[in-house]
């Protein structure tokens, strides 16, 4: 049986409407509503599944973040998991970090907690990257499988699809690997009360960046956020020439 | 920005409701937490439309199911040990969940409280070990549905004239039950009852009558629903017959002649419970109104700008800020030291809730105008839910005089 890592991330929850701050510094954050990066939830959920399954004996929750982020941790833990380790950085910290150091503190997680299977979302809902599963496959050397639609655990090796344009693709990966999960590998289960409160319980271990030998030192300066601009209204015209003459006009052609 | 594909209606409400500031009324991380999870279990639960068809039809024919899920996800039975196959599950928290269930759904906010706070913690508070064992099980699990009942047609806030008897034949080990209980709640379809009877028709008195466990597949016992209610529609309403009903005298709570005791013991943390539903019901009126009153435009600007408007939002908002404060720190209260509870103070707190709730839920349809009218929206069904809350488990009046007489002997002799 494999021990399981699954990364977990708090961001502002999907559903909110983003607001950017009126100095352009980056999105209201304070007093607005974060839950559980909904990829990751789907980690979670793929991760409980192979415990339930009787491939996993352990799954270790991990995330980095502020203290607030304890509580996306637990519902890792309520949702299943076994324990937890919490990567303690302050909010601005934590906005500042790239997926490269992201990455190398979950590869140093996957060797300390002695992962057979580090599982994450394919991206965090708020930088939109994509990037932190292969990279930190990269930096482990061990092979990857990204945007999974399915997994099968076969021991040494799994078997996974994806969704492409043509429709579904099949590889065969050796394992110990990183997985990244897609929207349509399963649906995240409700944590129950008792499973909640069960959750209090387990033991969630402190960890700080520099513990991994990871320099949280910001390496990326972000001059400006600012909201796309307002669509500019269209305009029918009666015919191609007509079209043609406005875009020249226009300089678009 | 990627957005999950959910229920429209979920993607709508979590971002555009009215904020609650739970950290300013003693709800820890954890807490906020519990909320928002069970927020989107309920509101995934309960679409909108299925609450509208329950609240046309008067009928919800997937209450057992639902109850059966509650159980699932450790809700039924708060507060009670898990020898009976009760969860960890401290009040605070049972109420905040029946909150966010009564924002949703007040109709089957109130099935689920009878169930819970009427049968459950009742049989819990008062039944013998054996009689815990046989039935608390399949009621937390939801496998069977619980209801209590105590009014009659004749006998509402006038409680102990009831009319319903229980003989004990000579030589025979039950008693014969035979009356009729009405306005009971979940009352058509509880597998189980608790009734109270007149096991002394002679007098009034507190020992007059004993609280009897009724399994209503029992022969004599026949249950009607009582229909058109003007709002909790879907809640089944039951007009219970008992003719000639065999029951063992082992389902005595306590003992004959403790009805009375048995009534009044628990009756506070079933009021607070029973706070949560109406300061559910004015979350969801504001949920509904505010975002509406941004929406809509008059005179050329969303009517939310006009004073008359901003005045009645901030006085909906403030007054469900005090009944949410006002809840939450009785229910501390209650974890804290469930003896503590004072049953001036807990009328005193559904008193002043329900209240407020109705005059919320008023303002709300106020602010929809002829939207709030019609069905097509659901702050009329808010209201109409709402007004039970001044009527039923005690009148308003009934509350009122409760605090009263509590303040003639505290100062009279």
């Amino acid at each position: 049986m494999v021990r399981v890592a699954v990364g977990v991330k708090r961001v502002i929850d999907y559903a909110v409407k983003i607001r950017v701050k009126p100095d352009g510094s980056g999105v209201v954050k304070d007093s607005v509503k974060h839950s559980m990066n909904p990829f990751c939830e789907i980690a979670v959920e793929e991760a409980v599944r192979l415990k339930e399954k009787k491939i996993a004996k352990e799954i270790v929750a991990f995330t980095i973040g502020p203290k607030q982020s304890a509580e996306t941790l637990r519902t890792a833990l309520a949702m299943g998991c076994d324990r937890g380790v919490h990567v303690n950085v302050d909010q601005a910290q934590l906005d500042a970090l790239t997926p490269l150091q992201i990455s190398k503190m979950a590869a140093k997680i996957a060797e300390t907690e002695a992962a057979d299977l580090l599982l994450m979302g394919k991206l965090a809902i708020d930088g939109d990257y994509g990037q932190t599963a292969a990279m930190t496959a990269a930096i482990l050397d061990w092979p990857q499988a990204t945007n999974l639609y399915s997994l099968q655990h076969n021991g040494d090796s799994a078997t996974v699809e994806r969704e492409i344009d043509g429709g579904l693709e099949t590889n065969e990966i050796k394992t110990p690997a990183v997985l990244s999960v897609d929207l349509r590998i399963n649906q995240p289960r409700y944590a129950t009360l008792p499973n909640i409160m069960k959750a209090k319980k387990k033991k969630v271990k402190a960890v700080k960046p520099a513990d991994l030998g990871v320099d949280v030192a910001p390496t990326l300066n972000v001059i400006k956020v600012a909201e796309p601009p307002v669509r500019a209204a269209g305009e029918i015209v009666e015919d191609v020439d007509t079209l043609i003459s406005k875009l020249k006009d226009a300089g678009r052609i | 920005m990627l957005r999950r594909i959910t229920s429209r209606a979920f993607r709508r409400a979590a971002s555009n409701y009215v904020p609650i500031e739970d950290q300013m009324f003693g709800i820890n991380e954890e807490q906020i937490e519990l909320r928002y999870q069970f927020r989107k279990f309920f509101e995934n639960e309960l679409p909108e439309s299925l609450l509208r068809d329950i609240d046309k039809n008067d009928d919800f024919p997937g209450l057992r199911d639902f109850l059966k899920t509650m159980g699932n996800m450790g809700l039924n039975g708060p507060g009670i040990s898990e020898e009976y196959g009760a969860k960890d599950n401290p009040i605070k928290s049972a109420a905040i969940i029946g909150e966010e269930l009564s924002r949703k759904s007040a109709a089957i906010s109130m099935s689920y409280g009878a169930h819970n706070a009427l049968n459950v913690r009742v049989l819990d508070a008062n039944g013998s070990h054996e009689q815990k064992l046989k039935y608390l099980p399949d009621l937390i699990s939801g496998e069977k549905i619980g209801a209590l009942s105590m009014t009659e047609p004749t006998a509402g806030s006038d409680v102990m004239s009831m009319k319903t008897t229980a003989v004990q034949p000579a030589g025979k080990d039950y008693y014969v039950l035979n009356g009729n209980k009405y306005w009971i709640t979940n009352g058509p379809v509880c597998d189980t009852l608790i009734c109270y009877a007149k096991t002394d028709p002679t007098s009034n008195a507190g020992d007059s009558i004993t609280a009897f466990i009724v399994d209503t597949d029992a022969e004599g016992f026949t249950a009607n629903h009582i229909p058109e209610k003007m709002g909790m529609r879907g809640s089944p309403t039951g007009d219970l017959h008992f003719d000639n009903v065999k029951v063992p005298k082992e389902n005595i709570l306590l003992g004959e002649g403790a009805g009375a005791f048995v009534l009044m013991r628990g009756l506070n943390i079933e009021r607070l419970l029973g706070a949560a539903m109406p300061v559910g019901i004015m979350q969801a009126v504001v949920d509904q109104s505010f975002p509406y009153a941004h929406e809509r435009k008059q005179f050329g600007r969303p009517i939310g700008k006009f004073q008359l408007m901003q005045g009645k939002m901030a006085e909906m908002y403030s007054s469900l800020s005090a009944c949410r404060a006002y809840t939450y720190s009785m229910l501390k209260s209650a974890d804290q030291d469930p003896e503590a509870m004072s049953n001036h103070e807990c009328a005193s707190l559904i008193m002043f809730v329900s209240d407020a709730c109705t005059k919320v839920a008023l303002e709300g349809i106020q602010i929809l105008g002829g939207n709030g009218y019609v069905n097509d929206y659901p702050v009329n069904r808010y209201m109409r839910d709402a007004k039970l809350m001044e009527i039923g488990a005690g009148t308003t009046e009934v509350r009122k005089v409760i605090l009263g007489r509590y303040f003639n002997d505290y100062f009279l002799d």
